[in-house]
């Protein structure tokens, strides 16, 4: 019993000092954006912050044009990208869980064939920059994350497991039929896959800032990743830039050691709010293996 | 032929569904295949990938007489090696930690705090690391180590130490829930007989729980060497600033193949290094499916 007690002990010190040092960095990112600009630079970001201040936030809503401008770019990205992303992913893992269909197996190897091998950065970034995506909406949609053979293969055995064979027999009937059951049946009986899946490229999507270093040079077309990872490089210019109405002696006042955290702090806000209700399907995801570890 | 054809023709509508994912995949993976030949061309942009001369294996030469194709397979693969073992270890530990947990709301804390960082970009994560490590504002520097600060973006010796934590950070509630899946499938009436024959707890999760997850820890192992090759970009080029003194200990093939792409004349050998790791990639992944597959067949990918 004594072990017991002492085990249980050490076992919830541990486990709440990984909860702090899970949880702390946070802390840190928004204490420091209400913390004054001045008390930063004579000492640091800090846990313990001489004087809070919203300027960062006021710097923010007063010239919130560009970071507006980007949250609406992020926003229309991930909506086009996951709803693309799950139509046509479901589409063919509807397709191909037909177990009748003629040709299945060598679709299902040229799905995964995808997953084994592939050309590299250069060829796929010659390609798309070929295809002028650069500085469109697209550059954020298309390259690289609108499907996986990873997603289809996982989505296809779903619908092998729980969409009844007999249905695709009664499809067969009418040929129009398989658009009704795929529509009328299947999605339904998906729901839990699906919502999963969509979930992780939703999340994907959100987060993305390769597609927009590659492929973004506009600063009109910035998302709020891309903004960030810019002004990470150079805040000053960043700000000037993306801020063409912005004179050059309010640019000089710009509350650089905070703002990169407040806006920092409004890019993971809609994460943060959202994960506690999400938190279930992250972890029946990668449970699934939804994510490639 | 006749049946033939009304059999397929019963199928139209499925191949329909089927044509904008393939379309797509023909697109984004198949055209990109191809694309190695750059790899034995010297490109021009106004030639395009196949316009360009042919070079032979003059862009190989190139990148195995540099120095740097040493530096970023050692770094590629020591810290693959390191976070293998690192987030493994520290997934099966909480993963047995938590599962003991009785306290419902406190598991669910413990649990959702730890998958918290998975959710996070690499930009984001790369202020908060600033916010500690930052020269001049970092907390760090100015609430610790206030009388001997650290220049942590120009000096390399805690580098390896830092990317080891933050990939940990990031990535271990990951491996946690997959050993939590896998404690939860033990039968727990074992604990109980091993506990009325007096077995302590480190008895009990070095004779019962780790023996049971082997095949769990197997696979996981078999599916990250398969990766070994390749490198979370992220990690290695916004986490350390993208600073140039410290590209010894962060420069992995990843980050050289995008800084090679973006330097003038770079993009030979960077085509090079990308197909020679796409190449390497391949046989491990084949290798790694095919031991999966000898360990516990339900777990091999193909």
């Amino acid at each position: 019993m004594k072990e017991k007690l002492s085990y249980r002990l050490l076992s919830h010190t541990i486990l709440l000092l990984v909860t702090l040092a899970m949880i702390l960095p946070m802390v840190l990112l928004f204490l420091s954006s209400v913390t004054d600009e001045n008390v930063l630079i004579n000492n640091g970001y800090s846990f313990f912050p001489a004087k809070f201040s919203l300027g960062a936030y006021q710097y923010i809503i007063n010239y919130s044009e560009m970071i507006m401008r980007a949250y609406q770019t992020t926003i229309l990205a991930t909506f086009l990208g996951t709803t693309i992303s799950i139509a046509i992913t479901a589409m063919m893992s509807f397709a191909i869980s037909n177990k009748g269909l003629p040709g299945r197996k060598l679709i299902t190897f040229f799905i995964f064939f995808t997953m084994l091998f592939n050309g590299g950065l250069v060829p796929s970034y010659i390609m798309w920059t070929n295809f002028k995506v650069v500085d469109t909406i697209w550059a954020y949609v298309l390259p690289f994350l609108l499907t996986n053979g990873f997603s289809i293969i996982l989505i296809r055995s779903y619908f092998e497991a729980n969409v009844p064979m007999e249905m695709y027999e009664s499809a067969k009937i009418d040929g129009a039929g398989y658009f009704r059951i795929f529509w009328k049946i299947a999605l339904p009986l998906g729901k839990p896959i699906l919502i999963t899946i969509g979930l992780f490229t939703c999340l994907a999507y959100w987060n993305d800032w390769l597609n927009g270093m590659y492929f973004i040079n506009a600063p009109r077309l910035y998302s709020i990743q891309v903004l960030l990872n810019k002004m990470s490089a150079n805040i000053q210019a960043t700000l000037t830039y993306a801020n063409y109405n912005i004179n050059a002696s309010d640019a000089v006042s710009v509350p650089q050691t905070s703002i990169r955290m407040a806006i920092a702090m409004i890019a993971v806000l809609p994460i943060l709010v959202v994960y506690p209700f999400l938190q279930k399907y992250f972890a029946e995801g990668i449970m699934l293996g939804a994510v490639k570890g | 032929m006749g049946i033939g054809r009304r059999r397929l023709k019963q199928y139209i509508p499925l191949y329909l569904m089927m044509l904008p994912c393939a379309i797509y995949l023909i697109v984004n993976n198949y055209i990109p295949m191809t694309g190695i030949v750059a790899a034995f061309k010297s490109f021009k942009v106004t030639e395009g990938i196949w316009g360009s001369p042919s070079v032979g294996l003059k862009n190989f030469e190139y990148l195995f007489s540099s120095r740097d194709i040493g530096i970023i397979i050692r770094n590629t693969l020591l810290y693959n090696v390191v976070f293998i073992i690192v987030n493994n270890a520290v997934g099966i530990m909480l993963a047995i930690l938590i599962s003991d947990v009785h306290n419902k709301s406190l598991k669910k804390l413990y649990q959702s705090s730890i998958l918290l960082p998975f959710t996070l970009s690499m930009v984001i994560i790369s202020y908060l690391v600033f916010a500690f490590l930052s020269q001049q504002n970092g907390m760090i520097n100015n609430s610790i180590l206030i009388d001997n600060p650290v220049q942590w973006y120009n000096d390399p010796t805690w580098w390896p130490v830092i990317l080891v934590f933050v990939n940990c950070w990031k990535g271990v509630g990951y491996s946690t829930l997959i050993y939590m899946a896998g404690i939860s499938a033990i039968d727990r009436s074992l604990y109980e007989a091993a506990a009325i024959d007096g077995a302590g707890k480190t008895k009990q999760i070095f004779r019962i729980t780790l023996p049971l997850l082997a095949p769990s820890i197997i696979t996981l192992f078999l599916l990250s060497i398969s990766r070994i090759f390749y490198s979370d970009f992220g990690l290695f080029y916004l986490i350390p600033q993208n600073s140039g003194s410290l590209y010894n200990v962060t420069s992995t093939i990843d980050t050289y193949v995008y800084r090679s792409l973006m330097a003038p004349g770079g993009i030979g050998r960077s085509a090079a290094t990308g197909l020679l790791q796409a190449a390497v990639g391949f046989v491990l992944v084949i290798v790694a499916n095919g031991v999966v597959r000898k360990v516990d067949a339900s777990n091999a990918m193909f």
